[in-house]
């Protein structure tokens, strides 16, 4: 069996599949949040559960309707989005203007109150999610074998960060955001419905938190749980990559998820911190993080 | 979030009464033991300084911390493993908690503090998270056990802890003590330097204050009175758990704050008697408290942001201005 610095490659290969994985959902949730905090100014800290939420829906849909995985991919990032949409019209939209730290806290609350509810009728045990029987089994890289729904993963989710990039940055609609984060109240005098592009935003960010739920849950079990643990090393790549890029969020995501997954090669104990370890580096260097920009 | 209050010292009137209601006060907690179960009396003690040390930073330096619990439960480990382990005397112990929270403050307020705003609280989570797994790992805290079994011993070796009543005075003059502290930083020079960068951080820097170190100086403080309370909290309850230094705890902390008041003397004593006091009172019942917590977090930022004594001194004031 061949090694790379005493190890063997197959679990090389293998654990770098893991971070890429990780990376995936990484990239794709601090992508929403810096597609949030763009223009809304707020940090949602509700991230975590929308997650959460897109995982059970997507589990509720199949246990209870019998509804797969493919409509749930579609279905459950509408439903969170729309549980979203809610939330900005009668309770974020009342904030904007104040302290932003007001904004963080009021999503702290939310992600409080839906861990705490599905904790409560669920418990805290995970419960398993079967992938599609398209995606079941692995495939003969060569090298190693892939799991095929892992592989799935990590296309589907540069598919959606790319496509987000997309929409932001080459559609009329992306153009309307953009400008609307530089000078909001300049949009609106031009006549873009400013109030409705927050709404359809924070719709949107959740929805994507959602998807990234659904991805998640044949892999990991669906837990009440999985959603807050995950947002605060998402939160450490957001600080990393600086949230003024979308591409910088992207690329910083991956990036981590992946020396996280060779930090579990070569020192495992420390493979729960090596982000923050890189955030607390990057802050000393440069901080405003690897593509961000002072405020 | 600047919502303090420096009406009390402005007005004598106001002044005498307040000084009333804090004589009432403190004879209501000399008297508590006695008409309420002390562990339970203590337990509000210690989260209320927890609270008034966490608003030091939020209330008078505008800066919102995530990362609490880590010097609250950081200072339980250390206190819990001098006590139990090297058999150190409890006061002995707890300020050993407190020098560790002071060093963990130091270094998560030396990063931290490079960022502002919501980048300061999410950094101060993601370090935290970071010492809460170090303190899953290392052999020390014992991972999912914590540490059990921290005897109270003896008080300088004459004081025995394991009475109950000794130990809630003893209790109590730290809880004084911490909040004397921070009354005392918060109206002295160095206070007043804060309040001017809560205000305004560009005026303060361009008066020539430097105020990173201010604001460093600021959040070592507030770490060691945070660890103060998680040092007593150790010897009061005899354990040291990872419950303590986990984000849940940070919240926690902000919600006793902003529920009774930021940026006001008394509040956070209050929020925290009162999250406390519904934690115990929950318990009975199925419902989860992590909801209910959710529940008042969204409550309080939408309708009442000044928190309980925060809205009371504000109608105290309005009556004020309408009577003259």
């Amino acid at each position: 069996m061949s090694t790379i610095f005493g190890i063997p490659t197959p679990a090389l290969y293998g654990q770098i599949l893991i971070g890429l994985i990780n990376g995936s959902f990484y990239a794709m949730l601090s992508l929403g949040l810096a597609v949030i905090f763009g223009l809304l100014r707020v940090i949602n800290f509700a991230h975590g559960a929308q997650y959460m939420l897109g995982a059970f829906a997507a589990y509720l849909l199949l246990t209870y309707l019998g509804i797969g995985y493919w409509p749930a991919l579609i279905l459950a990032p509408v439903i969170v989005g729309a549980v979203a949409i809610v939330i900005e019209r009668f309770m974020l939209r009342r904030l904007y203007g104040l302290d932003p730290l007001y904004g963080l806290l009021l999503t702290f609350g939310l992600a409080l109150i839906m861990e705490g509810a599905f904790r409560h009728w669920f418990g805290a045990a995970g419960k398993p999610y079967a992938p599609p029987a398209q995606l079941t089994g692995a495939v003969n890289l060569g090298f190693m074998f892939m799991p095929i729904y892992r592989g799935w993963v990590v296309i589907a989710s540069l598919v959606v960060c790319i496509g987000t990039w997309l929409l932001i940055e080459k559609t009329r609609l992306g153009a309307y955001l953009r400008s609307a984060t530089e000078n909001a109240t300049l949009v609106q005098a031009f006549g873009v419905n400013v109030p409705l592009l927050l709404t359809l935003t924070y719709g949107l960010g959740a929805a994507l938190a959602a998807l990234a739920g659904v991805l998640a849950a044949p892999i990991y079990q669906v837990s009440p749980l999985m959603g807050t643990n995950l947002i605060i090393i998402v939160f450490a790549v957001v600080v990393v990559g600086g949230m003024g890029s979308i591409l910088g969020a992207i690329v910083t995501g991956y990036v981590l998820g992946v020396l996280e997954g060779l930090t579990k090669v070569f020192y495992p104990e420390a493979s729960s911190i090596v982000i923050f370890v890189i955030m607390a580096i990057v802050l000393l260097v440069r901080p405003a993080g690897l593509f961000g920009r002072e405020e | 979030m600047a919502v303090g209050t420096q009406y009390l010292a402005e007005q004598p009137k106001l002044r005498t009464t307040s000084l009333v209601i804090g004589g009432i006060a403190l004879a209501a907690l000399l008297a508590a033991p006695f008409f309420l179960y002390p562990i339970f009396l203590m337990s509000i003690l210690c989260f209320a300084l927890f609270a008034c040390a966490f608003n030091l930073l939020i209330g008078y330096v505008g800066l919102l911390s995530f990362g609490h619990a880590a010097f609250f439960g950081g200072a339980a480990y250390f206190t819990a493993h001098a006590v139990k382990v090297w058999g150190w005397e409890p006061l002995a112990g707890i300020l050993l908690g407190v020098a560790g929270a002071a060093g963990l403050g130091l270094v998560i307020g030396f990063l931290a503090i490079r960022r502002q705003g919501i980048y300061f609280s999410m950094i101060t989570l993601a370090l935290s998270q970071m010492f809460a797994f170090i303190c899953l790992q290392v052999p020390f805290t014992h991972g999912e056990d914590g540490i059990q079994g921290v005897p109270r011993g003896h008080l300088l070796g004459v004081v025995d802890l394991n009475e109950p009543l000794a130990m809630y005075y003893v209790t109590l003059a730290i809880f004084l003590f911490g909040v004397f502290a921070i009354w005392r930083i918060v109206n002295s020079p160095f206070g007043n330097i804060l309040k001017a960068i809560r205000e305004n951080e560009r005026r303060a820097i361009s008066l020539g204050y430097r105020v990173d170190r201010y604001k460093l100086g600021a959040f070592v403080m507030s770490a060691a009175l945070a660890g103060l309370a998680g040092g007593t909290k150790a010897i009061v309850f005899q354990f040291a758990t990872l419950t303590d230094v986990q984000w849940q705890m940070s919240g926690e902390v902000i919600l006793m704050t902003l529920l009774g008041g930021i940026g006001t003397m008394i509040g956070p004593i209050v929020g925290g008697g009162l999250v406390i006091a519904l934690q115990n009172y929950l318990a009975a019942y199925d419902f989860p408290v992590t909801v209910l917590i959710g529940i008042i977090f969204v409550i309080c930022v939408l309708l009442f942001r000044r928190g309980i004594v925060g809205e009371i001194l504000e109608l105290m004031k309005r009556k004020a201005k309408g009577a003259a």
